[in-house]
């Protein structure tokens, strides 16, 4: 099991012709990710590496059957095709694109809510659901299925604590990146409650950074209702207030919004964080142990012990 | 991207609104010329992107020639501290001259959009003219917001609300819908991610006036605002900062003294943590972004070396899109052309990671390796220790 993406995923790419669209629709195939089709305005008949490439979505829909879209148009024409997938009946959009303006943002937002559809972005790497399917950016072979949850506003962060999960045993269910931008289309607390339901998932780790509120929110959602070991990392410690470091999200603006409230936030809500990112795989072997031995594959991944498969343990959300 | 004062209130009076007779000099003779034409008293205000500029004394107001004079020779070519400056301050390099207002009333208003809720938010209070964070956090109840739909846009009820909330009169509240229409119209057509009058002054003569105006446009958007893109004044900025913004690299210069380049803004403003962790300061924030090539890595790795200050540094690339090798090129390229006369810990992972450690180990570059994240720490934390 896993949130969002799963072997019946059917992905579309938009801007599939593109260097970027082309590059990673490739290497989502690589990877296993059934893609039926591209979209591309004007290029409809074509085909990129035996994909079939439409004009219109809406098409991609009808002809085949995609259900799933990864966006990869420049940021001018991003927000339109955000829209346009929605509108098809796209169930998933997962928008790559860093620089959308936020005016687009908004819009897209308002938009979504009269549709059935659920977006993950903007500016993010996407999301993976490792050994199954990756619709994203990220490194594959970094990943290892498992029973841990990843949810980050980062991309290269992100991959760096999966490396280090992976590299102390512990596998990932789903790893998902929502983007560092201030308005995204799925919250930390979005995928909490995904991953709430999800029985593959025993241990949640949460990558936050500096900039907004959506961290302390989602402490305390896990504090009132999710029942499971949760390790937070927090970047910007040393940011300093009024600059934006590189993601437009993360801004510290007058005391709201600093690592260290939200690290404080997170704590108080019964949060594992970790301070030090040196350490991050040591410190979710140690804390995923400590509240959930039997989680814990131990150091040495090549020999999981038996007790380990999904279904011998059920989600553990709080009723 | 901020706008200057001037430039707001062109951009907004564009859309109607009523602002202040003004003129622009960058010397004190065509100051007072532009006094002379507008009539005393004037007010001369410092163009600078910083608030809180009336408090450092970069605004003055002038009753005649002699008040005048003092006032542009004072506030022309000064370096402007405030809490908004930094430590350095700004050099003021022109004036707003503008035309000397009656006051009877002060409100604050700001339309910006609001990041939780996805809405635009409009903030009024009839405590203009003062630090409205500090009025929000003494007095809260005198602070109102409303939020607006961005789909369906700005409708009366929200105008008539904040009237009713502001007190207004009924004089008062006919200006007021045009003037919230006016301004919200110029937010939403020109990708404003905040448009501040502090103070909306209501004068003797019965007329709203936007006295000042404090306005940032959304950078992603300025490639459907060539006019506005004309408008960027560069010149308040850190060179190396400017430098970096032309090979598409985001850094921001710090205070410490171990630069880093690292590749996405997460990564980054973690790896700055990890150096503060192992008992050093960093010197700067540099993301060389996930599409960095071995030209843009050079860039980087060249204006950490232009800053003086930098005594070791410190890169951590974790390779997805870009390359390990891609990389090590890159360093390799610019530590051939500039003599290094420090230590550069490298430590990367990620895709092609092994060709990139050959290219390293085979360039005879004295560079430091490091296995992995903690032993990248504790490589900075010996070279602090020495330096």
């Amino acid at each position: 099991m896993s949130i969002f993406i799963d072997r019946d995923t059917r992905l579309l790419v938009q801007g599939i012709t593109g260097r970027e669209g082309r590059f990673h629709a490739d290497r989502c195939r690589r990877y296993g990710t059934r893609i039926v089709a591209g979209v591309t305005p004007g290029k409809g008949g074509s085909e990129v590496d035996g994909t079939p490439v439409f004009n219109t979505v809406a098409e991609a829909v009808r002809k085949a059957r995609a259900n799933t879209s990864m966006i990869l148009v420049p940021p001018p024409f991003a927000a339109d095709a955000i829209m346009e997938a929605a509108d098809a009946g796209i169930g998933l959009v997962v928008c790559i694109t860093e620089g959308i303006p936020l005016f687009d943002m908004l819009r897209v937002r308002s938009f979504l809510r009269l549709t059935g559809c659920r977006l993950i972005g903007p500016n993010c790497p996407g999301l993976i659901t490792p050994g199954v399917c990756k619709v994203g950016i990220m490194p594959g072979p970094i990943h290892t299925p498992g029973p841990v949850g990843v949810i980050s506003r980062s991309g290269t962060l992100t991959y760096e604590v999966v490396h280090q999960l992976s590299r102390h045993g512990l596998g990932q269910s789903t790893c998902i990146g929502i983007g560092g931008d201030p308005v995204v289309g799925t919250s930390f607390l979005d995928c909490l409650q995904a991953f709430a339901e999800d029985p593959q998932t025993r241990g949640l780790v949460l990558v936050g950074e500096i900039g907004g509120s959506a961290e302390e929110e989602a402490a305390r959602w896990i504090r009132d209702h999710l029942d499971m070991p949760v390790v937070g990392f927090i970047a910007g410690l040393t940011a300093p207030p009024g600059r934006r470091m590189g993601h437009a999200g993360a801004i510290v603006s007058g005391s709201g919004g600093t690592a260290a409230a939200k690290i404080r936030a997170m704590r108080d809500c019964g949060i594992h964080v970790c301070e030090d990112l040196g350490d991050f795989g040591g410190f979710c072997a140690r804390v995923f142990h400590d509240l959930a031995p039997e989680i814990v594959f131990g150091q040495d991944k090549a020999s999981p012990p038996d007790n380990t498969t999904a279904d011998s343990f059920s989600a553990r959300k709080k009723s | 991207m901020k706008l200057h004062e001037y430039q707001a209130k062109e951009l907004l009076a564009r859309y109607g609104l009523p602002v202040p007779e003004g003129r622009v000099a960058e010397n004190v003779e065509s100051g007072l010329q532009a006094a002379d034409r507008l009539g005393y008293p004037v007010a001369i205000k410092a163009q600078v992107h910083a608030g809180g500029r009336g408090k450092a004394g970069g605004v003055q107001l002038a009753r005649d020639r002699d008040e005048a004079r003092e006032a542009l020779a004072s506030i022309l070519g000064m370096t402007l501290r405030t809490a908004q400056t930094g430590g350095q301050g700004c050099r003021v390099r022109r004036v707003l001259v503008e035309q000397g207002v009656e006051i009877c009333h002060e409100f604050y208003i700001s339309i910006l959009p609001d990041r939780a809720s996805g809405t635009m938010m409009i903030i009024g209070s009839t405590e203009g003219g003062t630090d409205i964070e500090a009025v929000a956090a003494r007095t809260p109840e005198k602070i109102s917001r409303i939020h607006v739909d961005p789909f369906a846009g700005l409708q009366p009820f929200h105008i008539r609300r904040l009237a009713f909330e502001l007190d207004l009169n009924e004089c008062q509240e006919k200006q007021f819908f045009d003037l919230l229409r006016n301004l919200y119209r110029a937010v939403t057509e020109n990708d404003l991610l905040l448009a501040e009058i502090n103070p909306l002054v209501f004068t003797a003569a019965d007329t709203f006036l936007l006295l000042d105006a404090k306005v940032e446009v959304d950078s992603s958007a300025l490639f459907r605002h060539r006019d506005l893109a004309a408008l960027r004044d560069d010149t308040d900025r850190d060179p190396l900062e400017l430098e970096a913004g032309k090979y598409r690299l985001n850094y921001i210069r710090l205070d410490g003294n171990i630069g880093t380049m690292v590749n996405g803004a997460g990564l980054a403003m973690a790896t700055m943590d990890l150096i503060k962790r192992a008992g050093a300061a960093p010197a700067n924030f540099l993301d060389v972004g996930g599409g960095a090539n071995a030209v843009m890595i050079e860039h980087g790795f060249r204006i950490l070396l232009a800053d003086p200050r930098v005594k070791a540094i410190l890169i951590n690339i974790f390779g997805g899109i870009l390359r390990c090798d891609v990389l090590a090129r890159g360093v390799v390229a610019a530590a051939r052309a500039t003599a290094i006369d420090m230590p550069v810990v490298v430590r990367m992972e990620g895709t092609n990671v092994e060709e990139g450690r050959r290219i390293l180990a085979g360039s005879n570059l004295a560079l430091v390796t490091a296995v992995d994240l903690r032993d990248a720490a504790e490589k900075i934390a010996d070279i602090a220790g020495g330096l």
